[in-house]
């Protein structure tokens, strides 16, 4: 189920959407299949489960630490797909965040069909922009998978039209210059990137990278329809380290402030 | 003068290698970097003071030097590149002095590099100083600790270092740093990228930097010899000292093109940086390139005794040029590299660096086969990328040495 299908359903109700995101395998595979449920129950709208990278050039330290811990944990590309298939049997939209070497790894036609059949609503690549994309493309418009592709602050008006136009699902904006991670104060780069990418596009625009709070949340739904949130969510987890009801509960929580946030934007 | 060896304006080295596979983040600098480095290559007046810095401050020409002990050895003409005798040590800092001059045209104020061994990071931290710009260099927690003299080295030349403990704590992760610095300082800042690796334009960059070691060999040897060399070796770990070597050579096709890897305890142990001969297609740093890899794509690894060549991905313009078969690439082992080193100092006088060891000893190899073919006449030209200064806790601990011989 296409990602837009939640926005659409959130922009009816007159608010953003709520995006939530965990690495797959943190802090156990069956454990993040645990959080993201309760994420689900609690209040996100759309799922966004990052395939855990050796790599992740554009995380801060916190996904990095959850990533690497994931890695440890010998989480698999297919562990990755099975989760995808347990949180998309909610049916809340689920994507895949990944970065690119995985996917050509696994091969890009085959992890198309295998995360559509998983249910899998797409992938979001942080690092594979649509000029490099003609292989991925390809496989999702033939599986009917959504393509979500990032704009930033430094994007051209030529190149948010030309990723725009590469989209399916929403278009991620990312606001500020810098990794994914917490931050105390939202971006003012954010609203002036809604507004050019809202120029290039009627697809729905999620803004993410540095929101962890309600307040936040409420902040960026005044003009974005989607809040992307990550860093926040795996904090919480790793704050609670070791014990896992107490991370869920925390969770659960911070689900429902960001939640109430959408709300009031 | 582009050639079938060129990438293409997206970056790619025939059909894949290479591109940009980068966060749209970045995408607006590396395109305002692409058109600068473009416009300052076709500036006769930018050429002309790269080559004056290079020549006035690094000391290039480097010298092409007629190796006659270890030639009596092998039974064919062994010339040594002496990239070594460079400002810094190393061929680095022909990149570096190119990257900075370019960062000041761009108007840019500080520049970040990422090191493994710290030569780069050494270079990067020289150039800053000589054009007065801040500098932050990334190096892996692991190798501050191993290079403890070249982290002081940078300090003294003002630079700051930043040890960095993600991932394998070692160059791979480094880089992964220096990107993450890059993405939110991108307005004032430029990556000094080490080697001929990561996203286009860095390693047609890279090598626009670096060929004036080929340019200048292929030179010295016309004239010192009347002929072309037979054969030409290099080491590669990202490989800019290779391909600063090989692209003069690449459309002389009687000239045979050899790449050394480094291949650790030995490939069949899986503890190697080897990443042409025993990795696969992969997307690392940013561009298509033979990866070390897990079957789920997950960077593996790499090994070298040899800090500078400890590296899990490859220029892919070497991918390239392995994959159409204008250059070969084998490896060599970590003792197989110290064994050379030991022997060019005895033989010659000369302490080079791990790095250019391999491709010593690949090249003597070689050297030695082409003398049974061709007669002593045969030629080969190695490139001594630098020298071994750095390398002494190395060599002390590989050989045994430092201990003053008592005469009893």
């Amino acid at each position: 189920m296409s990602a837009s299908t939640a926005f659409a359903k959130a922009r009816a109700e007159g608010r953003a959407a709520l995006v939530g995101y965990l690495p797959a395998g943190f802090p156990s595979v069956e454990g993040s299949i645990e959080a993201m449920r309760v994420m689900v129950e609690a209040g996100c709208d759309v799922i966004e489960i990052g395939l855990p990278y050796s790599d992740p050039v554009m995380d801060g330290p916190t996904i990095q630490a959850a990533a690497q811990q994931a890695l440890e944990g010998g989480i698999r590309t297919k562990d990755v797909l099975r989760v995808v298939e347990a949180v998309a049997a909610t049916g809340t939209p689920t994507l895949v965040m990944t970065y690119w070497n995985p996917v050509e790894r696994y091969g890009v036609e085959r992890f198309a069909a295998d995360l559509a059949s998983a249910g899998g609503a797409g992938l979001i690549t942080p690092d594979l922009t649509p000029d490099s994309a003609a292989g991925w493309i390809a496989a999702a418009d033939q599986h009917d998978l959504d393509k979500v592709f990032l704009v930033a602050p430094s994007s051209t008006p030529e190149r948010i039209a030309m990723t725009t136009a590469a989209c399916r699902g929403f278009v991620y904006a990312t606001a500020v210059m810098g990794v994914t991670g917490a931050r105390t104060s939202t971006s003012d780069l954010a609203g002036p990137l809604v507004e050019r990418t809202r120029a290039a596009t009627e697809l729905p625009i999620g803004v993410g990278l540095g929101v962890s709070n309600g307040d936040q949340a409420a902040e960026i739904a005044a003009y974005a329809d989607g809040v992307i949130v990550g860093s926040a969510f795996v904090r919480t987890l790793l704050d609670h380290e070791g014990d896992l009801a107490a991370g869920l509960a925390a969770l659960r929580t911070l689900t429902e402030d960001l939640a109430g946030g959408v709300r009031r934007g | 003068m582009s050639s079938q060896y060129d990438a293409d304006e997206l970056g790619y080295f025939g059909e894949s290698w290479g591109g940009r596979f980068m966060p749209e983040a970045l995408v607006a600098a590396l395109d305002e970097l692409t058109e600068a480095w473009q416009q300052a290559m076709a500036d006769p007046e930018f050429v002309a003071s790269f080559e004056k810095i290079c020549s006035e401050y690094a000391g290039t020409p480097s010298l092409l030097y007629h190796a006659e002990r270890l030639s009596k050895q092998v039974g064919a003409r062994v010339l040594l590149k002496r990239e070594d005798l460079n400002h810094t040590g190393a061929h680095k800092v022909r990149n570096v002095l190119g990257q900075a001059l370019l960062t000041k045209r761009m108007g840019k104020t500080r520049v970040i590099a990422e090191t493994g061994a710290g030569q780069h990071g050494v270079a990067s931290a020289t150039a800053a100083a000589y054009f007065d710009l801040d500098c932050t260099v990334y190096m892996g927690a692991v190798d501050t600790r191993r290079q403890a003299l070249n982290v002081a080295r940078m300090q003294l030349l003002g630079a700051k270092v930043i040890p960095v403990d993600s991932g394998s704590a070692t160059l791979k992760d480094a880089i992964n740093e220096a990107l993450r610095d890059w993405v939110a300082s991108v307005d004032h800042t430029a990556y000094l990228f080490g080697t001929a690796a990561g996203p286009h334009p860095f390693p047609s960059m890279v090598r626009d930097f670096t060929r004036g070691i080929g340019d200048e060999a292929r030179a010295q040897c016309l004239e010192q010899y009347g002929a072309l060399p037979d054969a030409i070796a290099a080491c590669v770990g990202g490989g800019s000292n290779a391909i600063g070597l090989f692209t003069a050579f690449l459309e002389d096709e009687s000239v045979q093109i050899y790449g050394f890897e480094p291949g650790g305890d030995g490939v069949e142990t899986g503890r190697h940086a080897a990443t042409i001969h025993a990795g696969e297609s992969g997307v690392l740093h940013g561009a298509r390139t033979y990866v070390l890899q897990d079957e789920d794509g997950q960077t593996i690894e790499s090994h070298s005794i040899s800090a500078g060549l400890d590296y899990p991905g490859v220029g892919p313009q070497h991918a390239h040029l392995a994959a159409t078969g204008r250059a070969t690439y084998l490896p060599v082992t970590d003792a197989e590299a110290m064994d050379a080193l030991a022997l060019l100092s005895r033989t010659e006088g000369i302490i080079p660096a791990i790095e250019s060891a391999h491709a010593l000893h690949g090249g003597l190899e070689l050297a030695r086969r082409l003398g049974e073919e061709k007669g002593p006449d045969a030629t080969v030209i190695i490139n001594l990328s630098g020298r071994g200064d750095k390398d002494m806790g190395t060599a002390i601990e590989w050989f045994g040495l430092g201990e003053a011989e008592i005469d009893q």
